[in-house]
């Protein structure tokens, strides 16, 4: 295999995990919000289901969980189950996962903002959800960047998991160089674009924390 | 013409079996400034919160300009519908002892955004009232700092432009100079002072007993959940009854 070839190979291995990095991102963000204020609900049977769905989506190997939404479709509503659904399964199973943890993140930077600002936006006359959006949200997001960050990173190194549902992203297509060529280079290829691709997403993140760092 | 801003009419409120608010009732005439004085625990918070409805009562009726926020019906304390509720808060303004200002907005906009946000006033006009209020409270060169730059007496003060900007009819103050330093206290004093003159009609609680004695038109010594004693200034000062005379002896020093 020419090096060009092995370069190609890793590079579309690069592409898929990427796109699962920031589909799961685009839809496991604003999830993990519903699923918070699930948790946090005045009503019991949706705090309980919310507080339920955490707990199975944190407590079981998300390997496990992927497979799981593969196969549903076929066990649960006898459905025929098309090769296109693959990379769908895994998106979904990703989401479904990290809008969990996204969720107690959440949660966590919710409950973290002092009563005192309800209660000047409530006298002051916002509404319940101007108050969210304009006053809680926006130091929300800056208390909960660093714990986001960490799952960021998770997730990029949790990519590799696709392989079972036979996608070919990035590790999985080093695995099958290494193997052609009997060689561990391909291995730790994929190890360093992985430790830019972190790297990436660190400094990322850092600068957004930066922006966010005028006010206390 | 309503003369009277705020009737409150047997306000009681418990917290499980623990009854915080007995029975307690006051009015309070337009331009009138009224301090609640009293011990840690005797409810003067309370009565603040349960006025303001960061709290809900449990009995007794909360008036404003005549328009009915609580009532009483069959021994039960009703609130009024929602929208009303909505307008009814308009007429008072709250300043908190620890500010609660908002970190992310600039001072001005801290001042500016519930008056186009909530009142929906025009941008340039709520920006033209709240540079008015900053520079009376001596900030007009703090506009556009936020509030962890400013000092905690800055920080109150800003909190009372915030309230100021919604235009209420009444402005109550919870301890504003309890999380200050000595040296803090004396400018947001004198804004209340200042306000005092203006003839805004507020409510005051407070620890400053001297400050209370020379501004308030009435004050009221709360103990335990019930209004221990109330009249104007002199009366309370020169003629306490033996709780009181207790009270503020142990300020005296």
């Amino acid at each position: 295999m020419s090096t060009t070839t092995m370069l190609q190979l890793l590079g579309s291995g690069m592409l898929k995990t990427a796109a699962i990095f920031f589909l799961t991102l685009l839809f496991a963000l604003p999830l993990g919000l519903a699923f918070a204020f699930g948790r946090m609900s005045r009503k019991g049977l949706l705090r309980g289901v919310s507080k339920f769905y955490i707990s199975i989506m944190r407590g079981t190997p998300l390997m496990l969980q992927m497979i799981v939404v593969y196969f549903a479709p076929y066990y649960v509503f006898g459905m025929r189950i098309s090769s296109g659904y693959r990379f769908v399964a895994v998106i979904l199973a990703f989401v479904l996962n990290y809008a969990a943890y996204f969720a107690e993140i959440y949660r966590s930077g919710i409950e973290s903002i002092p009563r005192g600002q309800h209660e000047a936006a409530e006298v002051l006359g916002y509404s319940k959800a101007q108050t969210f959006v304009k006053i809680i949200l926006p130091q929300v997001i800056k208390r909960i960047l660093p714990p986001v960050t960490n799952e960021m990173i998770t997730l990029v190194k949790d990519t590799s998991l696709a392989f079972v549902l036979t996608e070919v992203e990035m590790f999985t297509a080093a695995k099958q160089i290494a193997a052609k060529e009997t060689s561990i280079l391909p291995l730790m290829a994929a190890g360093f674009f992985y430790y830019l691709f972190n790297l990436a997403v660190a400094a990322v993140m850092e600068y957004v924390e930066k922006r966010l760092n005028y006010y206390k | 013409m309503q003369d009277k801003v705020l009737e409150i009419n047997h306000m009681k409120k418990m917290y499980g079996d623990l009854i915080v608010l007995k029975d307690i009732s006051l009015s309070v005439q337009k331009g009138q400034v009224v301090s609640v004085i009293g011990p840690s625990g005797s409810g003067k918070s309370t009565l603040l919160r349960c006025a303001t409805m960061l709290e809900r009562m449990d009995g007794g009726e909360l008036v404003y300009l005549g328009e009915r926020a609580a009532l009483e019906e069959g021994g039960k304390c009703v609130y009024a519908p929602k929208t009303d509720l909505k307008r009814i808060r308009k007429h008072y303004g709250l300043v908190f002892q620890n500010f609660n200002l908002f970190p992310h907005y600039t001072v001005l906009k801290n001042v500016m955004d519930a008056p186009v946000s909530v009142d929906k006033v025009p941008r340039q006009e709520a920006k033209e009232r709240a540079m008015t209020l900053l520079a009376q409270l001596g900030l007009e060169d703090k506009t556009n700092v936020y509030p962890h730059q400013l000092s905690g007496g800055q920080q109150q003060r800003v909190s009372i432009a915030r309230a100021l900007a919604l235009q209420p009819q009444i402005l109550f103050f919870d301890e504003p100079t309890s999380a200050l330093d000595p040296e803090l206290t004396g400018e947001v004093l004198k804004v209340i002072r200042e306000l005092a003159k203006q003839h805004m009609t507020m409510i005051i609680v407070t620890h400053e007993m001297q400050f209370a004695r020379e501004l308030s038109d009435w004050i009221i010594f709360m103990e335990q959940g019930v209004i221990q004693q109330q009249g104007a200034p002199e009366e309370i000062f020169t003629n306490p009854n033996a709780r009181v005379r207790e009270f503020i002896g142990k300020f005296a020093g």
